[in-house]
């Protein structure tokens, strides 16, 4: 164990661990809300990250850039960030959407045991995946260096680079839209009613279905953002990265107390900085096996994750 | 038997002028020969009556009669084995919850089922939301006529809060509010999505002999704003006080239908809530 290299880099470990930990907070957000509302772990939510992630590259090709492009001007670099976080948005909400109508509805419909939802889960997100994968030929796809990852600023000794700055604030500002909007809107009061008493919701008025059809396009948006941040960060895309990290998030939405908005932020901040600390104390290959272990160590204690279940909960 | 007569809702007019002017009115929910079967055990028997518009109709009967039953029939949620039920003439079954709620049927529960983890105020708020018209891209667009009609709503919520006599409370969790004050609270959510037909599921279950007469007078009120109520109750006396007509389930069919005074005389009646055998009675 190398506790030297833990304290003298704990500075640079936990701001990667907070920019890692943000993208899972994002995904994390769209397992949680679509459990609040359904009691359904909707697995194929890794593929709607990974739509996301998918549109936003080729959006930027669209454009002529590919991973050896360069863009120079603080305007053009955020009007190409701006239109691919439009469409990477709304390609992950489309296909949230699709996976709804197709995988869910019909289940629900026929009032279909809950394994059955399940497979049908996982049976939605290795098509989707391979799809990707038949697409791309399984290769990687490369992104262009929009924000550079050198260090813009000191923090406490600390350097923090634009593209952590970005991917910070970017989650939290579509953390705190997400917040207003389940607890301020009329929408999200209809999604909060379901959440707590599906039936009495329906019985005053609330239509189930549009209120569903609501929390997977939030949640597929919120996991588009993500697939934009992801790529500029890493700069490469492979068609299957988005099962380790769609688990990982779900990991975090559980950490947090899942049905937990709140809880799905924390959960995923939390377990980006405890990877991140794992990689430095033991090595970066221990970086999975910690993520894990902190999931089962916490979960003994706390079953109900740290903040605890429910939507409904969610206003602190 | 004799101080029933005395509560103040079966005023002297309730003779034959109220018949005559309750077979004029329409109907408003139609009980059409209903038959509820779950397997083997008959749940509703052939059960047929009418509630008509601006009316307080008591559903009442010995525990296990049918009454829930009978109005989960009604509000669409079990749906009959034989007959139909029609609201404003439209058969209810097959119909989704919501759009039930829509054409203008509310109710409330006998286990109170709130939504306990939002305040009072946002609980009558879905309940007015029902009727809000602006669509969600209108509402993302934070288009004028989205706030005025998410101000419309909130104002509809704290006037029936008001109404309920918990404004005060609206703040609070609903699960923190008082068993009293749940039970109004439910009423005041009913009514937001602005009901023609209120059904109350023994409301005044619970309650204390004071809360009840408070109750008595709430849903006096109600049905003067123009809303018809339907009660389910199997406190004689509650019934006794407020209903223009009441309808007596046992075993799953209707032993008696009527005016207040001509049910609580009904010899089958007094049998099926004393236990006296036919012939003694």
């Amino acid at each position: 164990m190398d506790f030297d290299g833990l304290f003298s880099n704990i500075g640079t470990l936990t701001t990667t661990g907070l920019t890692q930990g943000a993208i899972y907070a994002l995904v994390a957000l769209g397992y949680t809300l679509v459990y609040g509302v359904l009691r359904l772990i909707n697995f194929a939510h890794s593929e709607v990250f990974i739509a996301g992630a998918f549109a936003a590259i080729w959006t930027w090709n669209g454009f002529g850039l590919d991973q050896d492009s360069s863009v120079s001007g603080l305007g053009s670099i955020l009007f190409y960030l701006l239109v691919a976080m439009i469409v990477a948005a709304i390609a992950s909400a489309g296909t949230a959407t699709v996976i709804e109508r197709v995988a869910y509805r019909p289940l629900r419909r026929r009032n279909a045991p809950p394994l059955a939802f399940l497979i049908t889960a996982i049976g939605a997100s290795i098509a989707i995946s391979e799809a990707f994968g038949v697409y791309t030929r399984r290769l990687p796809q490369g992104a262009p260096q929009l924000v550079s990852p050198k260090p813009l600023f000191h923090l406490f000794g600390v350097p923090i680079d634009g593209v952590q700055l970005l991917t910070i604030g970017a989650a939290l500002v579509m953390m705190i839209c997400l917040d207003l909007f389940i607890n301020r809107s009329r929408t999200g009061r209809g999604i909060r009613a379901v959440a707590q008493d599906a039936n009495t919701a329906a019985l005053m008025g609330v239509n189930k279905d549009r209120v569903i059809l609501m929390v997977f396009i939030a949640g597929g948006s919120m996991a588009g953002v993500a697939g934009l941040l992801y790529d500029v960060r890493i700069q490469t895309l492979t068609y299957s990265v988005g099962f380790l990290l769609g688990l990982k998030a779900f990991t975090a939405a559980v950490l947090g107390g899942i049905g937990n908005l709140r809880g799905a932020l924390l959960g995923g901040l939390l377990l980006g900085v405890v990877e991140n600390y794992a990689s430095g104390l033991f090595g970066s290959q221990w970086k999975d096996f910690a993520a894990f272990a902190v999931l089962v160590v916490l979960l003994m204690f706390r079953p109900t994750g740290l903040l605890g279940e429910s939507l409904g909960r969610a206003r602190a | 038997m004799s101080d029933t007569e005395q509560t103040p809702a079966v005023p002297a007019q309730a003779g034959a002028p109220a018949v005559e002017t309750v077979a004029r009115r329409e109907p408003l929910l139609e009980v059409d020969h209903v038959t509820l079967r779950f397997g083997g055990v008959v749940a509703l028997n052939d059960v047929d009556f009418t509630l008509y518009k601006g009316e307080i109709l008591g559903l009442i009967g010995p525990n296990g009669a049918g009454k829930t039953t009978c109005f989960n029939a009604m509000t669409g949620i079990y749906q009959p084995t034989e007959g139909q039920i029609r609201f404003r003439g439209q058969k209810i079954s097959g119909k989704k919850r919501h759009h039930i709620t829509k054409m203008g049927m509310a109710r409330t529960f006998q286990n109170i089922r709130l939504f306990p983890e939002m305040t009072a105020l946002e609980n009558v708020q879905v309940g007015a939301d029902a009727h809000h018209k602006t669509s969600v891209v209108a509402a993302l667009l934070r288009l004028p006529r989205h706030w005025k009609e998410e101000r419309e709503g909130r104002e509809k919520a704290e006037r029936l809060l008001e109404f309920v006599g918990i404004r005060h409370r609206m703040h609070e969790f609903a699960r923190n509010l008082s068993y009293g004050e749940q039970r109004r609270l439910e009423i005041a959510r009913a009514l937001a999505t602005d009901p023609v037909l209120l059904c109350l599921d023994e409301p005044a279950a619970g309650f204390n002999p004071a809360e009840k007469e408070e109750l008595l007078q709430l849903i006096r009120q109600i049905r003067d704003t123009g809303v018809t109520v339907l009660l389910i109750e199997h406190d004689m006396r509650l019934v006794m006080g407020v209903t223009d007509r009441i309808v007596v389930l046992e075993f799953g069919k209707k032993i008696a239908e009527g005016l207040p005074v001509e049910v609580r005389d009904n010899p089958k009646v007094i049998a099926a809530y004393l236990g006296v055998p036919d012939d003694a009675a």
